[in-house]
């Protein structure tokens, strides 16, 4: 199948889903799956063209959340809170890149998980501001065009159409020559450095732009749920998101989304039968990174691989493999 | 006056505390270039180790040294099972540690519920120590005590054994060290026994102020992550100075500014990060 067919097929799919999985809870699902999609490509940019890991990106996600839940229950209108979430999303971004951006590796992880639980704490305790552990509820989603998104299906569409912007703006960046040299700023910030380019400059601004669209998905969330807790802040989240972009397949536009589609799932699944989701998260975490690093559709492929050469072989060596 | 004294006093008893669980964090860091993210669930698990032994009508001090040990053998399982199969691969381990920190604390609501268990310190300790006018909980004297004790001995064990020695010359040049004849992957695994022992005894005898509940390890870790990114990797001074500046710190603030405590231990680290990235004793930018 050529390439515009292939995408024209996922997008009939993709714009059908309520038609054909029926129930509302099923549609809401699938919303999830979109959101949490576009916040996984939205750290996919640092963790895969960038190789920066990030573990407070949930604080990001959550600033969005808390800003708009707290801008409406002010009182503002829908399009000027989301607007000045946005605009406060942006800021925080770059304070968090000033701060995480004097390392790279482990130290620039480390930075980020650590501001990430400092927010994590603002949200728990603040409780003036955030009302702590009660969260903060929102009264009503937005009515763009006169379309109220209040059902599952409109909420889906809405969702839908910024899932498809966030595609369509990674497509677009990764394909730039911006993202071409961050990529090169992974691979080879010495020579990046030597031959000019500003990579301070470059993952500084990767970085807002992998901000600005975890916000959006923190926006979304927020009406998706009609509801903030500090628990989109916490530690958890940051994981999970990550687990989402790794289990995928860094450095790739489809890895995160498969993955976001494969832990929302999942999770759903295994609340419905167990209680233990953190336990299933963190084995799930553990045997990834040791077995298949590179994400699951290419590790798999691999581990069938080996599998495969290893039975062919193995008679004809005595199995001494 | 007496208030802000006493204050004080809870300030350096949670410094001494924040230092029993960075220094092991602070070496494994300096060592093995990671960030355990499983430290704050090894000073968690040693809580509950301890309290389970205490219920069971243990003496308390036998009961840290038993919980520190049991922790010691987890973190040599974890170190030798699974952090060594992906020696040289820095981030591997940590996503590695942050996954079996999210599974320790699920099987621990497993296994000891969901609510606080408050314990109580060892019998002698539990009142008050008049001291000039003033009453000092006595069992928040005797933790400094203990954490000036652990401070001076790992201090010996690095400065003047053979051990230290090697241990040292891991953290300054791993490769050369390697050249030298020392088994660094022996240390890696003695550091991170010791560092996770440590870890657990202060958990048990952190668990009479703070208690033992879900979400401890979550509430310990940023502390020992803003420690070592204040005092510095591998540096055992720049761990006490850290632990101590965020006791007071986190005391203060909670008193003086309940609902933004968090955003002042957040300011040293800021300035820290601005202008001395390696930490106030740090040898390497991690």
């Amino acid at each position: 199948m050529s390439r515009p067919a292939a995408v024209a097929a996922a997008l009939l799919v993709l714009a059908s889903v309520p038609l054909w999985v029926g129930n509302s809870y099923y549609v809401n699902i699938a919303s999830q799956i979109l959101i949490y999609a576009v916040f996984a490509l939205a750290l996919n940019v640092l963790v895969g063209y960038a190789g920066l890991v990030s573990l407070g990106h949930a604080g990001l996600f959550g600033i969005g959340s808390y800003a708009l839940a707290w801008l409406l229950a002010d009182g503002w209108g829908h399009l000027p809170a989301a607007l000045a979430a946005l605009l406060l999303i942006l800021g925080a971004s770059a304070v968090f890149a000033v701060l995480s951006l004097r390392a790279t590796g482990i130290g620039f992880l480390m930075i980020t998980l650590a501001l990430g639980q400092i927010l994590w704490g603002l949200a728990y305790r603040w409780i003036s501001l955030t009302g702590g552990d009660n969260g903060i509820n929102v009264n009503s989603r937005p009515a763009p065009f006169g379309v109220a998104l209040d059902g599952a299906t409109p909420f889906y569409y809405f969702t839908l159409i910024l899932f498809l912007a966030a595609v369509g703006s990674m497509a677009v960046f990764v394909a730039s020559p911006f993202g071409a040299s961050l990529k090169g700023t992974r691979d080879q910030p010495r020579r990046m450095t030597a031959l000019g380019y500003n990579v301070w400059l470059i993952r500084f601004l990767a970085f807002l732009f992998s901000g600005f669209w975890s916000g959006v998905a923190g926006l979304l969330f927020c009406y998706y749920n009609e509801f903030v807790s500090p628990n989109v802040l916490a530690l958890g989240s940051s994981a999970e998101v990550l687990l989402m972009v790794i289990s995928g397949g860094t450095g790739t536009l489809l890895g995160p989304i498969a993955g976001a589609a494969l832990v929302v799932i999942m999770k759903n699944v295994a609340s419905a039968y167990i209680e233990r989701w953190n336990l299933v998260l963190g084995a799930i975490f553990v045997a990834i990174v040791i077995f298949m690093p590179e994400g699951l559709v290419p590790g798999s492929v691999r581990l069938w691989r080996w599998l495969w050469t290893g039975m062919r072989r193995a008679p004809a060596r005595g199995g001494a493999r | 006056m007496s208030q802000w004294l006493l204050l004080g006093v809870n300030s350096v008893s949670l410094g001494g505390l924040l230092f029993l669980l960075s220094a092991g964090f602070s070496l494994i860091f300096g060592l093995m270039r990671i960030p355990n993210l499983t430290h704050g669930s090894f000073f968690m698990l040693g809580a509950y180790f301890g309290v389970t032994l205490l219920q069971l009508g243990w003496n308390f001090w036998l009961a840290a040294l038993v919980a520190a040990v049991g922790i010691a053998a987890v973190g040599g399982v974890i170190e030798r099972l699974l952090l060594r199969r992906l020696a040289g691969q820095e981030l591997a381990q940590v996503l590695v540690t942050l996954g079996l920190s999210f599974m320790i604390a699920d099987l621990c609501l497993m296994v000891w519920g969901g609510d606080p268990i408050p314990f109580d310190a060892p019998p002698g300790l539990r009142g008050a120590l008049p001291i000039a006018s003033i009453v000092f909980p006595t069992y928040r004297l005797v933790v400094v005590v203990i954490a000036v004790v652990i401070a001076a001995a790992l201090w010996l064990l690095l400065e003047r054994t053979r051990l230290g020695a090697m241990i040292r010359a891991g953290v300054d040049d791993e490769a050369m060290a390697r050249v030298t004849g020392i088994r660094v992957s022996r240390i890696f695994t003695i550091v991170f026994c010791l560092g996770a022992a440590v870890a657990g005894f202060a958990g048990v005898i952190g668990g009479p102020i703070l208690s033992v509940y879900p979400g401890l390890d979550g509430d310990m870790l940023p502390l020992a992550l803003i420690v070592v990114i204040l005092g510095g990797t591998g540096s055992l001074l720049g761990a006490l100075l850290g632990s101590l500046i965020i006791g007071f710190l986190y005391n203060y603030g909670q008193v003086l500014f309940p609902e933004l405590a968090y955003i002042i231990l957040f300011l040293p680290m800021l300035l820290i990060l601005l202008f001395r990235p390696q930490g106030l004793f740090g040898r390497h930018v991690p």
